[in-house]
């Protein structure tokens, strides 16, 4: 896995709240045995017409977010089924940020982020930021003043600036194993390998019930 | 210290803790389909690893397959997803339950009906509707390719540990109201975020009182509340379902006993403590039909489309987003609302419980004219016992498609799917926009509401419908 310290580019908005991993790769799309070729797919029917012509109302289509880097959306991003295919797509259109609002609601937190996409996303290179709602409803109102302005995300300080009149640093919170896998680029099979001693040893008392 | 039955079955699995606060968990069982593992299998191959418990790991085709013939894929894309599956089984070891095999059906389906399932066990597996698993009171969820990987190679699986979250059902449920109505209710309630980084269990004399099989429809779609385990403690019904028949994976004999015996032990302690609570009254629970693109836009069956303001937990904006895809507007009885398909299946509702329910309400009855309605087992098993009792018959009669087993219509990666602007009553699990085909439409019930669907040729409430 390729390690992520800073990525500037440009940031892209999607305003939609519970974008389902459905729409972000269609079941079609899943059928490929391969790693690659996703990214050309990612949220197909909302960015093609039945033509196959991209589809102008649809905000990546738009020429200011073009190779866009960062995408800002809304909560519970990534919600549905698990497959991976959905963080290949969306890797390999070029984002390596995703930024989405966590809230409170009646002291329960609503996350930005569905479990297992985030957990997807921190295995493959893309980094996950939860902001305030204040904050990011801030960085769509600047981006509808400036579109196609860039960001830039800092991980090793937990910063992102944007590049746009007098806009404050934004500071964010990420968890520390999660920063040391993006930071590093870490493979998880080869560190749980070097475990292996108390893997064989977990093996020799633990019952799992599979009759012999 | 008292301990909830995640926590049980947690610390028995811990191999190791790290310095950041995971735990590396033992996995006893891994389930793999076609549709998620080709990738994982390939990183084996590429690093030159092994599965290292292939006697661990059970192998199902069921995404791609075709329910009118199963041997014809005709989709070359789904027919190398398969062989791939198929090659990957006999290179590495794996027991696969393939399309010949009587025992092939949809993952979740299978593995509880070949005793794969047991309470007090972890359990993994490419696909986010493994959170049926908990309904045995094991600790089962969805996970990506990447783990599915790290699983193959290890067994283990790194996890931040979740937090524990009591979802209790006071009272009966009314005639008609299901399993499935139980859980788009709590949905509707929290929301599709609503259990994110939490592990649900279930509790309360509803839930005592359901069948397996309705425990596995709740904790199936414990995932659409964003919560990727659900769980119910193992009691009677569970071993009665375990022992009922013969199951080719489960202990027997004496070893069968001392399972009992450890099982028994499973179900939370006198006081032990969780992170969050809800109560929910299930006597007061209408049947649910979803009415947008989110299974958390959901409502009751006697309600109306609601106003895109007056939805709790969605924008506006998102509200008026979901009424123009599905083609509603607001103000319009769910009653009103008419359908062209009926889908009855998936690992939700695709068991022969659900299918006994359905085929209650067909028997002496015509489906509506112009009414689309496919029938689908979620396993050959399901299928054998449905044919046995005669239901197929029920269906056929009725007018009804009564297909072979897999996932079909859920997801529509296998031919059955709907058209653009075609409305659909589905058993299924998701309303997602183009879940069941590109601009199709979704409405989530119960397998009884389908069937009612089916024959008026639009929604009713189930609880006052008159025979004929």
């Amino acid at each position: 896995m390729e390690p992520l310290k800073t990525v500037r580019g440009v940031i892209a908005p999607l305003d939609r709240a519970n974008v389902d991993t459905d729409q972000i790769i269609p079941k079609q799309f899943l059928k490929s045995i391969s790693r690659t070729g996703f990214g050309e797919n990612l949220f197909f029917d909302w960015r093609y017409r039945a033509d196959g012509s991209p589809d102008p109302e649809f905000i990546l289509n738009d020429e200011a977010f073009r190779g866009a880097a960062i995408l800002v959306t809304r909560h519970n991003f990534g919600c549905g089924s698990s497959r991976e295919h959905a963080v290949w797509a969306i890797a390999q259109y070029g984002f390596r940020v995703i930024i989405a609002p966590q809230r409170d609601e009646n002291g329960n937190r609503i996350p930005g982020f569905a479990d297992i996409f985030r957990n997807n996303c921190a295995k493959n290179g893309v980094l996950t930021v939860e902001l305030s709602e204040s904050q990011v409803d801030g960085i769509f109102a600047l981006i509808e003043r400036h579109p196609g302005m860039q960001a830039t995300v800092d991980l090793p300080a937990q910063q992102i600036t944007l590049h746009a009149e007098n806009s404050p640093v934004i500071s964010f919170d990420i968890d520390p194993a999660i920063k040391e896998r993006l930071l590093k680029g870490l493979d998880d099979i080869t560190k749980t390998l070097t475990h292996e001693a108390q893997i064989t040893a977990f093996e020799h008392t633990h019952d799992t019930q599979m009759p012999a | 210290m008292p301990k909830t039955l995640f926590e049980k079955i947690w610390e028995r699995h811990r191999v190791t803790g790290f310095e950041d606060g995971t735990t590396l968990l033992y996995i006893d069982r891994h389930l793999v389909h076609e549709v998620t593992s080709p990738q994982a299998f390939e990183g084996l191959r590429l690093a030159g690893r092994k599965v290292r418990r292939p006697e661990l790991t059970f192998a199902t085709l069921d995404h791609n397959v075709p329910t009118e013939n199963r041997h014809e894929i005709t989709d070359p894309v789904s027919r190398a997803q398969v062989d791939a599956l198929t090659r990957n089984c006999r290179e590495f070891g794996i027991t696969l339950f393939d399309l010949d095999d009587e025992r092939q059906g949809i993952v979740h389906i299978i593995g509880p009906e070949l005793g794969i399932t047991l309470p007090g066990t972890t359990i993994v597996c490419g696909d986010s509707h493994t959170s049926t698993h908990g309904a045995f009171g094991a600790l089962a969820y969805g996970i990506g390719t990447s783990e599915v990987e790290h699983v193959l190679a290890t067994q283990c699986l790194p996890q931040a540990r979740p937090k524990t979250f009591r979802v209790t059902f006071e009272g009966r449920l009314q005639p008609g109201v299901t399993a499935k109505d139980m859980v788009l209710k709590l949905i509707g309630t929290i929301g599709t975020a609503g259990g994110t980084g939490y592990v649900l269990e279930y509790c309360g004399p509803a839930i005592r009182a359901l069948s397996m099989e309705g425990r596995m429809t709740v904790c199936n779609m414990t995932i659409e509340a964003g919560a990727r385990a659900g769980m119910v403690a193992p009691d009677d019904t569970t071993i009665e379902y375990i022992c009922r028949t013969p199951r080719p994976y489960a202990p027997r004999g004496e070893a069968l006993e001392k399972a009992i015996a450890f099982w028994r032990t499973l179900p939370g302690d006198e006081g032990a403590v969780f992170d969050r609570e809800l109560t929910i009254d299930a006597s007061e629970i209408a049947p649910q039909v979803t009415w947008g693109t989110s299974p958390g836009m959901v409502t009751d069956v006697s309600a109306r489309v609601p106003f895109p303001d007056q939805v709790p937990g969605y924008s506006p904006a998102d509200v008026e987003k979901s009424l123009e895809y599905m083609g509603l507007a607001p103000g319009t009885p769910i009653t009103d609302i008419a359908v062209d398909t009926v889908f009855i299946g998936s690992c939700t509702n695709g068991r022969i419980e659900d299918l006994r329910a359905a085929a209650a309400i067909f028997q002496g009855r015509r489906v509506a004219e112009g009414v689309r309605v496919l029938v689908v087992p979620g396993s050959q098993q399901v299928l054998r016992q449905a044919e046995a009792e005669g239901l197929d018959r029920i269906f056929r009669e009725a007018g009804a498609q009564w297909r072979q087993s897999g996932c079909s219509m859920c997801l529509a990666m296998n031919p059955d799917k709907l058209e653009p602007g075609q409305r659909c009553a589905s058993t299924s699990n998701r309303n997602f926009e183009g879940r069941q085909g590109k601009d199709g439409r979704t409405h989530l019930v119960s397998p009884q509401m389908a069937a009612a669907a089916a024959v008026t040729g639009h929604f009713v409430d189930i609880r006052s419908w008159q025979k004929g």
